[in-house]
């Protein structure tokens, strides 16, 4: 626990100094794009953690983060509403109305949607592979719904005067969190447990290993963080709408861990930073060229050749190491290489 | 002598097929108890129902006395009855020590807290866990591929490796369901004497599925043989080789 708070003090520490240095020196779209990449990589570590490493192929985690959005934004931004009675908008003062509330409304946040994660994860328990995609993906359609006809909070038209409390030592603190967090579950009972449940489910309860708790346990899990990321996403943004979480938002982590390899959790936060990138460098491409449209299609056919060279994503279900790191370097055999046999 | 497990008329139908019909066992504590029977006599049906897979149709099923029928499989393997699987089921991509470690988690007393936090109690349960696993891939004869993917090791391997995990789920029964199948005369012995160790040195009552009748007469105490789903005979090796009915059953009658 010791050595956890000092890498914990350290990184933060770490995440202070670059978020100076972005601040003073860095142009203002760069640090957007760096933001953007560190909300995503905390949706794609802890997707990782349901889709990755439990298997169970969820869909729903654009409804998550909407969840984690609107709930923190109750509690941050001056709500607007038509009163009949008076015949004008009356408006609501937030209940944390200064940057000290930030953290809490995102908690507070991540934890309606974790609750989220529970009332999905149960009764979608009996369902697999592609049922439970199909059911997720529901959820996800029944969030937004459900925003667009709530008036309170912006409806279809969406929440306008998020106060922009996002940076980017606060992306990245919760970055650090959710990797350390998902590194030490990993390698833990329970991570094992997860994938024992990937890789048998009935091996894995006949070890005595409760398959829907620990499912519920990812889903809770995977859910808390998506909503924080969706409380941070909310604030960098400003404006959040129905709209912002719509499914093609959950395709995409879908996509960067695909990208990354799926249960790998380094390759969750390459694929994370390629797939948030990748489209900003290649809009300066564009440009260059003068090829407007050209940017889809690049992204599209990286994904492509992927799957077609590497189904498995760039690192599989490896971890990136120095060890790995050495081994790929031509001519250096690294020692305890496996398969011997 | 107490019965660790005892059935009574345990009975399944799959739709018109009854696959086990009236079946009763009494498998003593601290005993080498044999099932044997030709192909789809239903012994893998029968481990599916004591391990909590199936829902017995009919009949109980008692576990130190405690009712079987209507548990889940992790319920089951909490009373401790721990199998392992005629196709085998390992967790491929974990590591050979992983793998053992699995079957300690049911006995793990932390919460995701103390992983996340990394505490004490994490450490201490991580080497509990690593101990147990440890102790029993060399007690297999596996302790040197200990770092291996699952999926690395030979076939003969992996069959130990799943009595293993099996074993450090500290059972008190553990059913192996045909754990010779496909291994060569060699390798057959040395499972044999892993085991009898198991029932001398780990006072693991086992109860063995298996095809090869050699290994079977040689190492059980008792053996039961079915036949459609019925048992046919019930005694020492030496009173089964020489049952007419066993003999019928299995080459076939005029």
């Amino acid at each position: 626990m010791g050595r956890m708070i000092g890498i914990l003090v350290v990184s933060l520490a770490v995440v202070l100094g670059v978020n100076w240095f972005l601040d003073s020196y860095i142009d203002q779209y760069v640090v957007r794009v760096i933001n953007m990449c560190g909300i995503s990589i905390i949706l794609a570590v802890s997707l990782n953690v349901i889709n990755g490493l439990c298997g169970q192929f969820s869909l729903g985690h654009a409804g998550f983060m909407a969840i984690g959005a609107y709930v923190s934004a109750w509690f941050t931004t001056t709500l607007r509403y038509f009163d009949e009675a008076q015949a004008k908008y009356v408006a609501i003062e937030p209940m944390f109305s200064s940057q000290w509330g930030f953290v809490p409304a995102l908690i507070v946040g991540g934890i309606a949607a974790a609750i989220a994660g529970a009332v999905v994860g149960i009764p979608t328990l009996r369902l697999k592979g592609d049922y439970l995609a199909i059911a997720t993906l529901g959820f996800g359609e029944i969030v937004t719904i459900m925003i667009t006809n709530f008036e309170t909070i912006g409806g279809a038209n969406g929440l306008p005067g998020l106060p922009a409390y996002s940076n980017t030592f606060w992306i990245f603190a919760f970055v650090v969190i959710v990797v350390m967090f998902s590194w030490y579950l990993q390698r833990s009972t329970f991570g094992r447990a997860l994938i024992a449940i990937r890789e048998n489910e009935l091996a894995a309860e006949v070890m005595g290993i409760s398959a829907s708790r620990m499912k519920v346990m990812a889903f809770i899990y995977g859910a808390f963080f998506a909503g924080i990321a969706g409380g941070l996403l909310g604030h960098l943004l400003q404006t959040i709408s129905p709209a912002t979480f719509n499914f093609m938002k959950s395709i995409e982590v879908v996509v960067m861990l695909v990208l990354g390899g799926l249960g790998s959790m380094t390759g969750a936060i390459v694929g994370a930073i390629v797939l948030t990138a990748l489209p900003e460098a290649l809009r300066d491409v564009e440009s260059e060229i003068g090829l407007v449209g050209v940017r889809m299609v690049a992204y599209a056919l990286v994904l492509i050749l992927l799957m077609i060279f590497r189904p498995q994503g760039i690192f599989g279900q490896k971890e990136l190491s120095l060890k790995l790191l050495g081994r790929l370097i031509p001519g250096r055999k690294s020692g305890n290489a496996g398969g011997e046999e | 002598m107490t019965s660790l497990l005892a059935t009574e008329d345990l009975t399944i139908r799959f739709g018109g097929l009854t696959a086990v019909d009236g079946f009763c066992l009494k498998v003593h504590e601290g005993e080498l108890f044999g099932l044997i029977g030709p192909n789809g006599a239903g012994k893998t049906t029968v481990f599916n129902m004591l391990t909590g897979v199936y829902l017995p149709s009919e009949g109980t099923v008692h576990c130190d006395g405690r009712l079987v029928n209507g548990m889940n499989p992790v319920q089951v393997a909490r009373l401790g009855v721990s199998r392992t699987f005629q196709n085998i089921r390992l967790f491929d991509e974990l590591s050979v020590l992983e793998n053992a470690m699995t079957g300690a988690h049911q006995h793990s007393k932390i919460n995701l807290f103390d992983s996340l936090f990394r505490t004490p109690r994490h450490y201490r349960e991580e080497k509990r866990q690593r101990d147990i696993a440890y102790r029993l891939l060399e007690f297999m004869g596996l302790e040197d591929r200990a770092g291996l993917a699952a999926k690395q090791l030979p076939y003969g391997h992996r069959r130990k490796l799943e009595i293993a995990r099996a074993l450090a789920t500290e059972p008190k029964l553990i059913c192996l369901d045909e754990p010779a199948a496909g291994m060569n005369t060699g390798e057959k012995a040395e499972l044999s004497a892993l085991i009898r160790k198991i029932r001398d040195e780990l006072k693991v009552t086992v109860l063995l599925i298996e095809h090869d009748m050699k290994l079977v007469m040689g190492i059980c105490e008792r053996i039961q043989v079915l036949d459609y789903g019925k048992t046919i005979a019930l005694g020492t090796p030496k009173e089964i080789q020489n049952d007419p009915k066993v003999i019928e059953a299995y080459l076939g009658g005029e």
